[in-house]
């Protein structure tokens, strides 16, 4: 059963709040210190893609983002309901041949290689009812001497 | 925690200073900012980020966007960031070697390739 579900709106002002929702749980679950960083990035940069590919696509669902916590593992899950959502692209960023400067799929393109760079563990799946993106950290177990 | 912009003009180099977060909602409006000064024939920019906590990589497209835009007029636009966590991105997309970053608005103001 997730720890924590979240499911908003697909607009970019919301993605700031999966973002802190992402960090709070993750830290809880007991993911270190120093990577809490980059849970944060990655989750951004998935819920970025998620509500770009819905607005593209004109699908009103919310984005759905499922956190795990488990044994000696943290996982999020950024599900979105875009149809054939594409595929992991193996590309560098900032060499696509598109005219346009500031064109989406570029920005995809680069949240992807993102996420890729950020996380180790990362699974990137898509389908003809939406796509998902299953990201997995590591915890650290709780120190045994905390309580005062 | 919104987007911060302010410019400023020293000799013949255009500094903007980004404070706050470039993300997904924030990042559309340094992009007008970038195209206003481009428009404005604003063609040698620095952008000075030691303001920013959070940099994604739809700000990193803005950049790139507004790279393209002054190099259309052989122009130049310059970084300054000392954050490690906002130099990662940068080392991880490879776009270190598509921007010089400076460690002070001074050196960059400075630099001439």
């Amino acid at each position: 059963m997730a720890t924590v579900e979240l499911r908003f709106s697909a607009l970019p002002e919301h993605v700031r709040t999966a973002r802190l929702v992402a960090a709070a749980v993750a830290r809880r679950a007991g993911v270190d210190e120093a990577v809490l960083d980059e849970v944060r990035l990655a989750v951004g940069e998935a819920c970025s893609r998620a509500v770009g590919l819905h607005r593209t696509s004109g699908v009103q669902a919310p984005v759905h983002v499922v956190l795990v916590e488990e044994e000696k593992q943290f996982s999020i899950e950024v599900g979105d309901e875009a149809p054939d959502s594409t595929s992991p692209v193996e590309r560098i960023p900032g060499t696509s041949g598109a005219d346009d400067p500031d064109s989406d799929s570029e920005d995809d393109d680069m949240g992807l290689a993102v996420i890729s760079g950020l996380v180790d563990d990362v699974e990137v799946t898509a389908g003809e009812h939406g796509g998902r993106i299953r990201m997995t950290w590591p915890t650290t177990p709780e120190p045994t001497t905390l309580l005062p | 925690m919104d987007l911060s912009l302010s410019t400023r003009t020293v000799g013949d180099r255009t500094v903007v200073e980004v404070g706050g977060e470039i993300d997904v909602y924030t990042a559309p409006k340094l992009r007008e900012q970038l195209v206003e000064l481009v428009n404005d024939g604003s063609f040698h920019l620095v952008v000075d980020m030691e303001g920013v906590d959070f940099l994604d990589s739809t700000g990193l497209g803005v950049l790139v966007g507004g790279l393209k835009r002054v190099r259309a007029h052989e122009g130049s636009l310059r970084l300054v960031c000392n954050q490690e966590r906002i130099l990662k991105i940068f080392r991880i997309t490879g776009l270190t070697k598509v921007f010089p970053i400076h460690t002070s608005v001074d050196e960059a103001v400075a630099a001439t390739d």
